[in-house]
């Protein structure tokens, strides 16, 4: 418990103080003003949401091979958190097309394929909650989320190969690309922040549904008596 | 060849089935053109918009209609608890994804090719030069369509409210094959038609890689 707390407390003081460095020792950037400075956490928390959603498609492996219910739980947590990240990273992206480009959104590759993400994993837990075993429930959305993961890259390469306009890879891009070194510092210490507070809720939510299954246990033994 | 020669003859049983009452291939096409006669209402199909938005509404036609006509394949072993029996009868559950993969992409073919010149008339677009390709993106999109639409049947199947489940899972994860297939189907059907290959190749990989991640995980799918 105090472990939980303690986690809970770094990561919320992490954010806290990546929001500061983002607004007071990253320059600003020069054509686009203060707006860019959604930048660290639109990217931050994009990124965090593409890790949980990578987690929850190990956990989906995990739990079709050894049938282990701690890996549903895992798989259900994952999924809940990364579509609330990539719910962040929907708003504050049309916050910060708006001015920048004019637009509140665009179907380019990487709106596109995120959206499609988002759709997806939502899915996966509407699907959920119309199995009503547990165990075919825990195997059927295993397998659709291991569709849905699947699915992305795909979605992203036939959206790019039709037409795009989302600006191309910035950091860890070509030649020309990258960022300024304090905005890059100020960025990846956003990133940190946003991985360990997506953590924190994993964590949180993960002790939730393990409670939910033992009251269930509880409720089942006292009706048999 | 054990798994294709299995596969052939459940290919064989999916189409006697079929065959002897017609139902589902005949409320499909009549989906179809009824879909397609709707959308010419909401806009004005003259010579250049058809060109441009014809392929979209017939491959949009074709995908609804897929989600509508890939809910009974699993469905219908449910009843008399055939799949039971399926399943003991053959060693390799993959042999009955084969099947009814086949058979699915057999019937959305046929659908779609008696649609083709009834939509051609309608929207006043020719296709009958590029008559190679059309069937070539006709089948890669319609094999896609199948592979992950009889995968996902399986798991919309054990659900509630399966009707409207199949269609809400099945049809983001087919962007892909939407996307892709209009945009060739458009290209096919302009004035000076020409074959992208590209689109081809990327319809091709998206079968290819559902196809195998059927193949590694199609028994867990029929696990009882």
């Amino acid at each position: 418990m105090t472990k939980r707390v303690l986690l809970g407390v770094v990561a919320i003081g992490l954010v806290a103080c990546a929001a500061y460095a983002s607004f007071y020792i990253a320059p600003e950037e020069r054509t686009m003003g203060a707006i860019q400075k959604i930048f660290y956490f639109h990217a931050s928390t994009a990124w965090a949401g593409e890790t949980t959603f990578f987690v929850c498609f190990l956990a989906n492996l995990l739990y079709i091979w050894k049938r282990k219910p701690q890996f549903d739980w895992l798989g259900v947590t994952c999924a809940e958190v990364g579509a609330a990240c990539i719910t962040v990273v929907l708003i504050t992206g049309p916050i910060w097309a708006r001015p920048v480009w004019g637009i509140w959104w665009t179907w380019d590759a990487r709106l596109t394929s995120t959206f499609v993400l988002w759709i997806l994993y939502i899915c996966y837990l509407l699907l959920r909650t119309l199995v009503d075993e547990p165990d075919r429930r825990a195997l059927m959305s295993a397998l659709f989320g291991v569709f849905a993961f699947i699915d992305v890259p795909i979605v992203f390469g036939a959206i790019r190969w039709w037409r795009t306009q989302h600006p191309a890879p910035v950091i860890m891009g070509g030649p020309g690309s990258g960022l300024e070194p304090t905005m890059k510092a100020v960025f990846f210490f956003n990133v940190l922040a946003m991985h360990l507070f997506a953590a924190f809720l994993i964590v949180e939510r993960y002790f939730l549904e393990k409670t939910k299954h033992d009251v269930e246990l509880l409720r089942q033994e006292a009706e048999a008596r | 060849m054990a798994l294709l020669s299995r596969a052939a003859v459940l290919l064989g049983k999916e189409v006697r089935t079929e065959f002897r009452s017609r139902e589902l291939l005949s409320t499909t096409i009549v989906f179809v053109l009824v879909v397609v006669v709707v959308f010419s209402f909401t806009f004005d199909p003259s010579s250049n918009e058809s060109r441009r938005f014809g392929p979209g509404l017939l491959w949009m036609a074709f995908l609804f209609a897929a989600s509508l006509m890939l809910q009974p394949c699993f469905l219908r072993e449910q009843v008399n608890d055939t799949l039971s029996a399926l399943r003991l009868a053959v060693s390799d559950p993959f042999a009955i994804f084969l099947a009814k993969i086949s058979a699915n992409t057999l019937f959305l073919l046929l659908t779609e090719l008696l649609m083709l010149p009834v939509f051609a008339a309608l929207f006043n677009v020719s296709f009958a030069a590029q008559l190679p390709g059309i069937l070539l993106t006709f089948f890669l999109g319609s094999l896609g369509i199948s592979v992950v639409g009889t995968a996902l049947a399986v798991i919309s199947a054990q659900a509630r409210m399966r009707e409207l489940l199949l269609p809400l899972l099945l049809l983001p994860l087919l962007t892909p094959i939407l996307v892709v297939s209009t945009e060739v189907t458009i290209r096919l059907m302009q004035p000076e038609p020409y074959m992208e290959w590209k689109g081809i190749g990327l319809m091709a990989g998206f079968d290819v890689v559902f196809l195998t991640v059927l193949w590694l995980f199609g028994e867990y799918l029929l696990e009882e």
